[in-house]
């Protein structure tokens, strides 16, 4: 072996082959994301480019900055804001206070009781939005059947103000959004290994310690998603505060709506969606800060490597 | 701390009655055993046979249907696995992935409400003693497998518990390092002398480690001895075959005399009981050539030479006896033993020292 030569060795050696084998691969494993990407490109990025080049399109028809001074200069766009992220950020924090402790007992739970509690959790995804928002009317309305029960219950005398409000809203959005925060949270609880706290109660932790010290951080990055999850997609509802807040509680979905469907002021409507997509991206990037959300360990981690 | 007596560092264990059922299934089969305070003791058996069960229950994971376990004078049957104050290391090492090795090692002296420089301090030490020292700061992604088992080992040992238990904690790693760290378990186990449970399926690992073996199989204690008592006067067929390699020849056993074919055995000590199902045990190292034929001060038998399987530092021999199934007889390639081999297809005598000379009972 050791009498062939260097160009002997280079002769027989393929380089140019091989690489341009490597380069075809690379092509075709990029063709397969080929019509997501396509997708993509025109239900997201074209329309979105669209409302951000409409938004600076003024009443005249020419380029102007009126659609922004005018969101900027009227107090009523300001509330508008306020109250979603307001009820955004209250749905947030009544899903994990609800959907942590369910997910907690459903991961567990034995595999069937698990899957029986989780169909439970989904059935409602499956049904639809409109008509899972209606039927929360039926329940809260003021001669509906919780104020009904409670009344013949003895409980209250007159009827409890549940729709119509903030406090109504908040009902439906809370149980249309639970999903969102159960599913990626029981993912992520399910991946943590028992034997983590098992090794937590050999070394003196109580159940209680070993599940703070243990359980609840490594819970944590599927409760972060869920969180966040649940807080985007909260920001753009339309339909539950529609019905249940009584037109007292203008979301900005809402309010972009009736700007092109009352008066037809597309400008108006896409400057809306624009800042609505702006604090929302701006929110993702604090919170990804904030959170260090690609260094917090994953609760499989410690078998890679 | 290699002065620790281990009257203040070990406690002995105590097993009575224990048993497991699932089902119709026995895990644990009334189970009895004392484990010595400082004893290096470790349970063999296939898996399955309730090994890791009997584990579970010492350190409280598994509540077995009855029976008593003690640590000392103290009964811990009830007591729930953070109140027992043992060390374990978790076959996957179970390392919390959310914290660095310090933190890790930290955990259980946090719980004991220790100082912090007091923390500081025995961590630091517990490192020095696994050899990691300076790798406090790091994550346990980016540990080998090697030194996670050193942190897992040092976070069972670090809160100075007086029962250790391991669960098979060097089957993940590779041959090389097992061997390395077998003997650095061993040395740890002499400097600071807790009562030590180990389990594995390995043999060669509880032979090598232990002060006593204790082998398990369907949830019953087959034997429990000294690695070398075990090795050379196994008392079932089931640990013969279980440890080390082993041919097994039918033989007679009538008034305490076993002989095979008519031809009486000189044996090592009195065969365990009369009748049939009685079984001559032949290991392959302690078989062998005799190339001048049949000797006076062996138990001799004849076959025909099978084949040769040459391994480097020694070679396997199969024969053909005339007794019956085939033997395998291993020898050291030293060139005399070599030549004497026939070829193949050719007579062979072996010969077996009366010492070496086992009879076992069939029915274990």
């Amino acid at each position: 072996m050791t009498a062939i030569t260097q160009d002997a060795i280079s002769d027989v050696s393929n380089e140019h082959g091989l690489r341009s084998d490597e380069n075809r691969e690379r092509w075709m494993v990029l063709g397969l994301c080929g019509p997501a990407l396509f997708l993509i490109i025109i239900v997201m990025v074209v329309p979105v480019g669209w409302l951000f080049w409409l938004s600076f399109i003024g009443a005249e028809g020419s380029f102007s900055w009126e659609n922004y001074e005018r969101l900027w200069q009227s107090k009523s766009y300001a509330r508008i804001f306020k109250i979603t992220f307001e009820v955004a950020f209250v749905t947030t924090g009544i899903c994990m206070l609800i959907g942590y402790p369910l997910t907690y007992m459903m991961s567990q739970l034995p595999r069937r009781a698990a899957n029986i509690a989780m169909i439970t959790v989904l059935l409602p995804f499956w049904t639809s939005l409109l008509v899972r928002t209606y039927a929360w009317l039926v329940l809260l309305q003021r001669k509906g059947l919780i104020n009904g029960w409670l009344i013949d219950a003895g409980i209250i005398d007159t009827p409890l103000r549940l729709v119509h409000n903030f406090t109504g809203n908040i009902i439906g959005m809370s149980q249309i959004m639970l999903p969102f925060l159960v599913l990626p949270l029981y993912a992520s609880m399910k991946a943590i290994d028992r034997d983590y706290l098992k090794a937590a109660a050999n070394l003196g932790a109580s159940p209680v310690a070993a599940f703070w010290r243990v359980f609840f951080p490594l819970s944590l990055p599927g409760l972060f998603a869920g969180m966040l999850l649940v807080f985007v997609i909260s920001l753009g509802f339309f339909v539950t505060p529609v019905v249940l807040g009584g037109g007292r509680i203008i979301m900005v979905a809402m309010r972009v709506e009736k700007s092109i469907s009352l008066y037809s002021n597309w400008g108006a409507a896409s400057a809306l969606a624009v800042v609505l997509l702006i604090l929302t991206l701006a929110c993702l990037v604090v919170a990804a800060k904030l959170l260090k959300l690609d260094k917090v360990q994953s609760g499989s981690g410690g078998s890679d490597g | 701390m290699s002065t620790i007596t281990t009257e203040k560092t070990a406690l002995p264990i105590t097993i009575r009655g224990v048993t497991k059922t699932y089902g119709d299934i026995y895990a644990l089969d009334d189970v009895n055993l004392d484990v010595r305070s400082g004893e290096f003791i470790t349970l063999l058996g296939p898996s399955g046979s309730g090994k890791t069960t009997l584990l579970m229950v010492l350190s409280g994971f598994n509540r077995p249907d009855r029976g008593s376990v003690m640590f000392g004078d103290r009964e811990v049957i009830r007591l729930s696995p953070h109140k027992r104050d043992v060390g374990m290391v978790f076959q996957n090492y179970a390392l919390f992935p959310h914290m660095d090795v310090n933190n890790n090692l930290a955990f259980p002296l946090k719980l004991r409400d220790v100082g912090k420089a007091e923390v500081a301090e025995r961590v630091e030490k517990a490192l020095e003693l696994v050899q990691l020292s300076g790798l406090g700061e790091r994550r346990i992604s980016q540990l080998s497998g090697g030194q996670r088992q050193r942190v897992a080992l040092a976070r069972a040992i670090i809160f100075e518990p007086r029962i250790l238990l391991m669960d098979e904690p060097l089957s993940a790693l590779d041959k090389n390092l097992r061997e390395h760290m077998q003997i650095e378990l061993r040395r740890l186990h002499e400097m600071l002398g807790m009562t030590t449970v180990y389990v594995t399926h390995d043999q060669r690992e509880a032979l090598t480690m232990s002060d006593r073996v204790v082998v398990v199989n369907h949830g019953k204690l087959m034997q429990i001895d000294k690695p070398k008592q075990l090795y050379e006067r196994p008392l079932s067929k089931f640990v013969a075959d279980f440890i080390g390699e082993s041919t097994f020849l039918p033989v007679s056993v009538e008034g305490g005399r076993a002989s095979i074919n008519g031809r009486p055995l000189s044996l090592a000590e009195a065969p365990p009981s009369d009748g049939a199902n009685q079984l001559l045990l032949l290991r392959p190292e302690k078989l062998e050539i005799l190339p001048g034929g049949e000797s006076d001060s062996y138990n001799c038998f004849k076959g025909k030479v099978k084949d040769l399987v040459y391994q480097g530092e020694s070679f396997l021999l199969y024969v053909d006896l005339d007794d019956g199934p085939e033997a395998t007889l291993r020898s050291p390639t030293r060139r005399e033993v070599l030549d004497a081999v026939p070829d193949r297809g050719h007579e062979i005598t072996i010969g077996l020292h009366p010492e070496d000379t086992i009879i076992v009972s069939e029915d274990d």
